[in-house]
């Protein structure tokens, strides 16, 4: 096959659509008005604003009144996270979520444990599940918030949520529920209300609207404070000066998300297929996480004896963009917590590699990996000391 | 993030492979780290006449082995000891700062391998190699 350039790190981001750029134009020209403003330039704004609120809590169900737009999934998992558990100290300062969160949740957990807050981290069984009773089991008199990502960034494992709420609010009603959506949106039908969590925050950039947006739910009368303080946005809830385009963006990108989720089934048979090949055509691999409940484009698996950054830098070469959970990859010698937390072999973990698919990947994409893989891997490994041979 | 030396020892690197019946074998790192680099010296007349590598690790962890094998090839056992890893990064356009770990170990590694030329022949040395194999023994992984 004649090289080609495959985008296969639709987890990490995503390239604009056409239309939802085309959606953000108008707040870039003509609509420029302050949406705090009365006068009829500030109103025109006001409304894009507005309906973009409406049409994204149609789609995602809850009421406009509990939808916050935010800067990104960071910031609306910060804020979800110390805003619940701040407000909720009267009552408790224990903090429950899992091992396999995105870092904008552990380290805000960690954050909070410095403010003394006690944090319990729940542990996934060997496939990456997050089980509703491992997370009772951690539940206390003190617990004011659990935080439970819907599906993971890393092993594609989509979690119980519903299950979860339902048990925890079992438990104790007062209890907040948090998920973390950022990787589910676009993959999974979400409907807040039908969820039962109390917040749930997404991202623009995952599902084709531009970096630097994002969305926070918020459940009407759940105790969270005020995250960012200014002029009396958002409800006076989130400060700052609407991001009107990029608002626009998102909510266009939203409805796209959801008439898109008739393409999961294709997406998945891609998927599946990457997988049989990879293991069919490379030994000594390891396939990490469930394929039950698994986001519609993720694979990842961890090659024995080689290291995941130089099969990154190769796979470049090759036109293929990849990502993986070695050490080397980040600035730190722990390679990927998630493959830790599963079991994944330290050594083994070095090796990963994570390949996410989208819409706009084809079979061709997939017949070119599993023809540059096998080679890229058997080239590295024939330079490691560790390997035993064929 | 690599300059444009280290990508080319990476993509196209000097000198893989093993030497059978070598003179001298110095292997440090280890796999839970996340590198490891064997380093194969033949060696006449107190000459390295040939060197040859294995390394398991990061795309500076092989350009670095690729470089330090380039670096003592032809070189005198003695030349060669005085490898330091900061000639190793000057010699690769520099190297980022949570990577300068992988030029110390591919100096270790060849101090290794000379410390094993020099046992094998019975010869009298206090090449101190660094890398024991164990994380967080020798506090200079924590770039």
């Amino acid at each position: 096959m004649e090289k080609r350039f495959v985008y296969a790190d639709n987890s990490a981001t995503t390239p604009v659509y056409p239309e939802v750029l085309e959606a953000m134009m108008p707040a870039f020209g003509e609509l420029y008005g302050n949406p705090s403003s009365l006068y009829s330039k500030g109103r025109e704004a006001k409304r894009i604003v507005d309906a973009s609120r409406e049409r994204i809590a149609e789609v995602l169900g809850c009421k406009p009144t509990e939808f916050f737009f935010t800067s990104c999934g960071t910031e609306s998992d910060n804020w979800a996270i110390k805003g619940a558990a701040r407000a909720n100290v009267s009552r408790g300062k224990h903090l429950v979520t899992t091992k396999i969160e995105h870092h904008a949740v552990l380290h805000t957990m960690r954050a909070l444990e410095k403010e003394g807050f006690e944090v319990t981290y729940v542990s996934p069984d060997k496939d990456g599940i997050i089980s509703p009773e491992s997370i009772v089991a951690a539940l206390r008199e003190d617990t004011t918030l659990v935080a439970v990502m819907y599906a993971n960034n890393e092993i594609g494992t989509i979690e119980p949520i519903r299950e979860i709420t339902e048990a925890v609010k079992a438990y104790d009603k007062r209890i907040l529920v948090f998920t973390d959506a950022v990787q589910a949106l676009g993959n999974v039908k979400i409907n807040i209300h039908e969820l039962g969590v109390d917040m749930l925050s997404l991202s623009g950039h995952k599902i084709h609207a531009p970096k630097g947006i994002g969305g926070l739910y918020i459940r009407t009368g759940a105790r969270v404070h005020t995250f960012v303080d200014g002029g009396g946005q958002e409800r006076s809830r989130r400060g700052g000066t609407e991001n009107v385009a990029y608002i626009a963006g998102l909510a266009k990108a939203i409805e796209l998300a959801d008439k898109n989720l008739a393409d999961v089934p294709r997406i998945e048979k891609m998927r599946d297929r990457l997988v049989k090949g990879i293991v069919e055509k490379i030994p000594y691999t390891r396939v990490n996480g469930t394929f039950e409940h698994r986001l519609a484009g993720n694979v990842n698996v961890a090659f024995e004896f080689i290291e995941g950054e130089s099969m990154l830098l190769l796979l470049d070469r090759a036109g293929i963009a990849s990502s993986t959970g070695s050490a080397c990859s980040s600035n730190s010698l722990e390679p990927s917590h998630v493959l830790l937390s599963i079991g994944v072999p330290v050594e083994v973990a070095h090796g990963s590699l994570r390949l996410s698919l989208g819409r706009d990947n084809t079979e061709e994409d997939v017949d070119y990996i599993l023809e540059v893989l096998p080679g890229i891997v058997q080239r590295l490994r024939d330079m490691s000391p560790i390997y035993p041979g064929k | 993030m690599y300059s444009e030396k280290v990508m080319d020892h990476f993509s196209d690197p000097r000198n893989v492979g093993e030497i059978e019946n070598a003179d001298g074998i110095g292997e440090v790192g280890n796999a839970v780290c996340g590198d490891i680099m064997k380093i194969f010296l033949k060696i006449e007349n107190d000459v390295i006449v040939d060197v040859k590598f294995k390394t398991f690790g990061c795309g500076a962890a092989i350009a670095t082995s690729s470089m330090a094998t380039e670096m003592i090839k032809g070189k005198k056992v003695s030349e060669a000891l005085e490898l330091t890893n900061k000639a190793v990064i000057e010699a690769l356009d520099g190297l980022p700062p949570a990577k300068i770990h992988c030029s110390v170990l591919a100096e270790e590694a060849v101090k290794s391998a000379i410390a094993n030329y020099y046992d094998n022949n019975g010869i009298k040395h206090n090449i101190n190699v660094g890398c024991d194999g164990h994380c967080h023994s020798c506090g200079k992984h924590d770039a």
